[in-house]
């Protein structure tokens, strides 16, 4: 007893209780974690809140300001910013406006986007459809690639000549420009988000569906139920929770987009809230900015509260045993092959027409003309200052992507931001899923494990004006980060938080508790645990952890659009910046170039393991 | 004496609204192999990994060779790697990502033993469970008793003082956890470590154990060696869980005649000693089927079947309400629809209050 009784028993019990429970792994991790999240997710959205409480020092020149006379001292509580959005001259233009048409189009979107993958889903998973296989790894390609390239190859195609610019491929075939409401506005913006948003709840959906047993529906049926009595009472309420969750991921999606209605939308002045806060920011109006982050935080914000509600009691019968049950399969009978063709159509459609679009015009030597004589490579390899067939210069005098200084060093960019990102994200996901699984039920497991959700609910550009407002200037020990590499890299893989997290989370899952006590037991301190046991077993779920965020940030724009400087640029801002500019075919080439990279990562994984891509995305 | 190696006191571990412990007190001796045995959710694997120190308790004391390891009130706690015990779990917990030889050198190469030592130590204890050859295998690609042995051998090849397992031979069928029974026990007898087992296989307990602890619900029923636990269930709980063969109850009438009081079980009739039972009109009897007798001055049973099984015979027989399991020889013969006379070997019976379920007699 006396060995014990030495250095062990110095101080009070309760504070060597305290520092004995503060030292274990899981709660030292979890306390730094802690930190991390106040400072990184928890202090940001604070300061969005102050940011747009209080005066800025654009603010001066306001009307609302200057026609009261009212002393605009930067700091100071004001809620003009508010009276602005919600109760001025310019509410209907700036807020009402805007907002319809965010609801508009995530209405559009989600219900478009649920339909197809749902159906598509049931389609490969529960019927004959020949050639299942390959309809999946298809269908699950928009998830690889961007959103906005189907936008672009759309302009490519219904250009019309309103809003200046070379006419698209329409118009060169039917000599006749496509009506306003073909090129522009919501009905391309839906149809170019579901091409790519169906695909996860294509990916959701199969995921659940293969996973339920189907001798609950065999029951049924013995039972004298109908197929559609059992599809309806026992099939639907099974993958209810799975089409919930796709729901909420589509649907905070809408609210967030930013490049389709960026590409599609600003030319005939069609904003979305996520438009018009860019351009609010753009504008030096960021306390107007912020307020209509607000806004977008709180309706993803009550949108998900409320799907939580309702399925809450559900979520307990979502039956993903990861036991491969026996799919039984409908036949469709003769209209297999009609379904098949339907199918196929669908995926040309959605999948190549655009890459394919895209790739033709990088190819064009004159914007508009489609013939073949005016193929070049130019742009993709072009030497700087040469001419077109006109004898004008071409693209200003620049390189081809391919020589191009800048936009290798943009390329260059993108990737070192992807690989930080992802590595950052990873290893903070692990160590998140460690300290949650391990610490589960404790206070600090919970907070760590809601504030890691939270950049959820943040739509991708109001997290990124978000990072603006906070780090345009220092805060204590934290520097001014605006233009920074590091902000670009720290907003990503704040952003992933959710994501990544996840992922560990399910991987620590995996690793039985008693698999790290064996080993404590026999004297392994918690780094050889680490090293030796958790991360051994828990690698495979991290690599492909690692090739989610890298692709998720590779193709990421609305998050860093408002945060880039021209030193710090990345493609896809290059991307919107050439478009913007008119530039259609550098604008193409380098997106041909994003999608090559982001493919090639997905290659690498597929290499790596059989990636289930449906716990990446939170399903 | 032998020398007290566990010592448990007033231990409980609470969950929330869940008692896994309640106030126990154990001691356990060296070289003793107890067994904690139980019905599932009583608390065995949680008092097991209290005393490897995986659980904190929430109030108590554990003393592991007379050193205290745990104290609430003291606010100390040795950590699992220190208290040189080891533990084979439920599950096994093999790692899945490393052969056979490198989960059994785990602990070696933590205590940082040249190598031609740790190959040496593990191999002679491959030999010992019978597993040479296996040391390139990962443990998936073992058998059920395979993958057993090598969670022992991983365990024991690091001397630890003390043994916990819990549940070691859930996992396997019938055949091989017989087999396993013998070996576990010379594996006991040869390294003479104390065992802390936990099980709640009744006969695992009875054939394998120098003592056993009883739990419910977190509290120790009874603790004793197999044959006090056997012949003296300290209640009813004990008696209904011991209980294979089936234990036969009996709701019986305390009588007196002439002056002497007796136990009318079924119609036998059990002596008591004077002044035993004061107050009660009837209390629960309990009698071993091996503890019939067939008997000239025995009480009439009708036969409902006989299932012989060689050695014994299981005989099923009743008496209006009453219905008996009887163990005979097994060169008894009997039909469906016999008369027998069944009487009771002397004094081998217990009696219990019906209200509190404690042992009387
Ligand atoms: N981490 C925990 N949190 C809450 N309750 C727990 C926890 N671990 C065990 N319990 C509860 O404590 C009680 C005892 O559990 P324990 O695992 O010790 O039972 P056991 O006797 O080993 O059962 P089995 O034979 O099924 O293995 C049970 O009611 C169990 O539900
Ligand atoms: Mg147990």
């Amino acid at each position: 007893m006396s060995e014990i009784m030495g250095s062990e028993t110095k101080g009070s019990p309760f504070l060597r209780r305290f520092i004995r429970v503060m030292s274990t792994p899981q709660k030292i991790m979890g306390s730094i974690l802690f930190i991390l999240l106040v400072l990184f997710v928890f202090f940001p959205a604070v300061n969005l809140l102050y940011t747009a409480f209080t005066f800025s020092f654009s603010d001066k020149v306001l009307p609302q300001v200057v026609d009261r006379g009212i002393k605009a001292v930067p700091g100071k509580f004001t809620l003009v910013h508010f009276e602005r959005v919600f109760d001025s001259g310019l509410t209907k233009n700036m807020f009402l406006i805007p907002l319809l048409h965010t609801i508009i189009i995530t209405i559009g979107l989600t219900f478009t986007a649920l339909t197809i993958g749902t159906i598509l889903a049931w389609i490969v998973v529960r019927s004959d459809i020949p050639a299942k296989k390959l309809i999946a790894n298809l269908a699950t390609i928009p998830y690889i690639i961007p959103a906005w390239p189907t936008a672009l190859a759309w302009l490519t195609v219904f250009k019309n000549n309103r809003v200046g610019g070379a006419p698209g491929w329409f118009q060169y075939i039917f000599h006749v420009a496509p009506p306003n409401w073909l090129s522009y506005g919501p009905v391309p913006i839906i149809i170019c988000l579901s091409l790519h948003y169906y695909a996860y709840a294509f990916i959701i959906g199969s995921g659940a569906l293969a996973t339920i047993d189907s001798r609950l529906e065999e029951t049924g049926e013995l039972l004298g139920a109908s197929k559609w009595q059992v599809m309806r009472k026992i099939t639907f309420p099974l993958v209810l929770p799975s089409i919930f969750s796709a729901f909420i991921l589509t649907f905070s999606r809408g609210i967030g987009v930013f490049g389709t209605p960026a590409f599609l939308g600003i030319p005939v002045r069609y904003f979305t809230l996520s438009t018009q806060l860019y351009s609010n920011i753009r504008n030096n109006l960021s306390g107007d900015a912020y307020v209509i982050a607000i806004v977008m935080i709180l309706i993803t914000g009550i949108t998900i509260y409320m799907n939580i509600k309702v399925i809450g009691a559900r979520k307990s019968f979502v039956t993903i045993s990861g036991k491969g049950f026996r799919a039984k399969t409908v036949s469709l009978g003769s209209m297999k092959y009609i379904i098949l063709i339907l199918i196929i159509i669908f995926l040309i459609i959605a999948v190549f027409m655009p890459l394919y679009v895209l790739t033709w015009q990088s190819l064009m030597d004159v914007d508009g003309n489609y013939s073949f004589s005016n193929i070049t490579f130019h742009f993709w390899i072009g030497k700087a200052g040469s001419l077109d067939s006109r004898g004008i210069l071409l693209a200003e005098g620049q390189a081809g992507i391919l020589r191009n200084k800048m936009i290798l060093s943009g390329a260059w960019n993108s990737i070192k931001l992807a690989l930080f990102s992802a590595f950052f994200a990873s290893v903070l996901g692990i160590l998140i899923g460690y300290s949650i699984v391990r610490d589960r039920g404790k206070i600090l497991s919970k907070m760590n494990d809601a504030l890691s959700f939270a950049p959820y609910i943040f739509p991708g550009i109001a997290f990124g004006a978000i990072y603006l407002s906070m780090f345009a200037k220092a805060h204590g020990p934290i520097p001014a980060l605006y233009g920074t590499f590091a902000i670009l890299v720290l907003v990503s893989v704040a952003k992933h938080v959710p994501y990544s997290s996840r992922t560990g989370t399910a991987a620590m899952m995996q690793v039985n508790r008693e698999l790290e006590e064996a080993a404590e037991l026999q004297g392994a301190g918690f780094l050889t645990r680490f090293s030796k046991i958790i991360f051994p077993l828990t690698k495979s779920g991290l690599v492909a952890g690692f090739m989610l965020s890298f692709i998720t940030v590779m193709r990421e724009l609305s998050l860093v659009v408002l945060l880039v400087t021209p030193k710090t640029k990345v493609l896809t801002t290059m991307i919107y910046n050439y478009v913007q500019l008119g530039f259609h075919q550098f604008g193409d080439a380098i997106t041909m170039l994003v999608v090559a990279i982001t493919l090639t990562g997905t290659v690498i994984i597929r290499r790596f393991q059989k990636t289930d891509l449906s716990k990446g995305i939170g399903g | 004496m032998a020398r007290e190696k566990i010592r448990i006191v007033n231990l409980c571990k609470r969950w929330r609204d869940v008692t896994a412990i309640d106030n126990m007190n154990l001691s356990i001796e060296e070289g003793d192999f107890i067994t904690l045995l139980g019905p599932s959710g009583c608390g065995k694997t949680t008092t097991l990994r209290s005393i490897a120190g995986l659980e904190e308790p929430t109030s108590g004391e554990l003393y592991l060779n007379n050193k205290l390891v745990f104290s609430k009130k003291e606010e100390i706690v040795v950590s699992p790697a220190k208290r040189n015990l080891g533990l084979v779990f439920q599950s096994y917990a093999l790692w899945p990502h490393m052969t056979v030889f490198d989960n059994i050198a785990f602990g070696l190469r933590i205590k940082k033993l040249p190598k031609s030592e740790v190959k040496m130590k593990v191999l002679s204890v491959l030999k010992d469970m019978k597993l040479e050859g296996y040391e390139e295998r990962y443990p998936q690609e073992l058998s059920g008793g395979q993958q057993q042995r090598i969670a022992i051998a991983r365990m024991i090849v690091n001397r630890p003082d003390i043994y916990l397992m819990d549940e070691p031979l859930s996992n396997l069928d019938a055949k091989l956890r017989v087999d396993m029974r013998s070996e576990l026990k010379e594996l006991h007898q040869r390294s003479g470590a104390t065992t802390v087992y936990v099980t709640h296989d009744q006969v695992e307990a009875m054939t394998m154990s120098t003592k056993i602890s009883i739990m419910k619900d977190g509290v120790i029923q009874q603790i004793g060696t197999p044959e006090e636990v056997y012949r003296r269930p300290a209640n009813l709980f004990v008696a209904e869980f011991i209980s294979n063969p089936k234990m036969n109850f009996f709701n019986a009438e305390v009588l007196s005649e002439g002056g002497n009081r007796f136990i009318n079980a079924g119609g036998i009739k059990l002596n008591i000693k004077p002044g035993l039972i004061q107050n009660q009109s009837s209390v629960k009897a309990a009698i071993r089927p091996e503890d019939f007798i067939i008997t000239d001055s025995g009480i009439e049973y009708e036969v409902t079947s006989y299932l012989p099984s060689g050695s014994t015979s299981l005989v099923y027989a009743k008496r209006g309400e009453d219905k008996i399991a009887i163990m005979l020889d097994g060169s008894y013969k009997a039909e469906a629809g016999d008369k027998i006379k069944v009487g009771i070997k002397k004094g081998l019976f217990n009696l219990y209050d019906i209200e509190t379920g404690n042992k009387i007699f």
